[in-house]
């Protein structure tokens, strides 16, 4: 699916990254927690997260991941939106809930990153 | 083998704790000089996931830090030696969970007591020592093909 679908889908307003919304997306991932996506998202993927502060770029630059998704409604700070253009990482935000969200993109074909974790301790 | 006589880069980064802003800085330098040197995409992702965790300690809890970076054919090494308040219990640190971090650090979307696990389990070998008031010093080495 194409980055724009995700945008229609989630009524999403684009913040960053206008210009790169025919980038092909198949997966995505979804955490408030930076350890849990520097432990499970895989390259490539959807970050799906309320957070908003400068690390989320900074994780999603790490991992290569295709694009953020703000949920909640969440706006960025003016520093996060510098960096999320400096290191070309689309920012969408939309208002739909983390659950709805992904329920939502799941709906329409997009899936985990990975179904489940591989043991108890969550541990690759 | 002559790994250093193969030396493909070397080069070294400072970090300044409490500067929450500035973490991740040094992962992105890094990353973009393994890309410049051809290192396969999975191997660069592994090298900046474990520099990234160590910054976010070190500007949580050291006061500055030296990295570096060295490539080797065949190897990547990342050494972390901070300045700072040390680890008392190592094994504590290291068991997933357990965390000292402050409400600041837990903001930014850590602080979880994950960074050291994930920081091993991304390095094929990792070294840790600490020293209580003087610091912390980490090794993490990441085997390319």
């Amino acid at each position: 699916m194409k980055l724009r679908e995700v945008k229609d889908i989630l009524e999403a307003e684009v913040i960053v990254g206008e210009d790169i919304l025919d980038l092909e997306v198949k997966t995505a991932f979804g955490a408030d927690l930076m350890s849990d996506v520097l432990a499970f998202a895989k390259a490539g993927s959807l970050l799906l997260t309320g957070l908003t502060n400068t690390q989320v770029i900074r994780t999603a630059n790490v991992l290569d991941i295709a694009a953020i998704i703000l949920v909640r409604g969440k706006k960025p700070s003016s520093e996060t939106i510098a960096l999320a253009r400096e290191l070309k990482i689309p920012i969408l935000t939309t208002k739909y809930i983390l659950f709805e969200t992904a329920g939502r993109l799941y709906m329409k074909g997009i899936v985990g990153c990975l179904p489940k974790v591989e043991n108890t301790s969550g541990r690759n | 083998m002559g790994e250093t006589n193969q030396n493909l880069y070397s080069g070294s980064f400072n970090i300044e704790g409490g500067n929450f802003n500035s973490a991740g800085i040094v992962s992105t330098n890094i990353k973009s000089i393994l890309k410049k040197l051809g290192i396969p995409g999975d191997i660069v992702r592994k090298a900046a996931i474990v520099s990234y965790e160590a910054e976010i300690n070190v500007v949580s809890y050291a006061k500055k830090a030296v990295v570096t970076l060295t490539v080797n054919p065949g190897v990547v090494h990342i050494e972390v030696i901070d300045e700072g308040q040390g680890i008392p219990n190592i094994d504590l640190a290291m068991q997933e969970g357990w965390s000292t971090a402050d409400q600041r650090i837990r903001e930014m979307g850590f602080g979880a007591g994950m960074g050291l696990c994930n920081i091993k389990n991304y390095s094929d070998e990792f070294h840790i020592s600490s020293e209580v008031g003087r610091g912390t010093h980490l090794k993490m080495t990441i085997q390319t093909p």
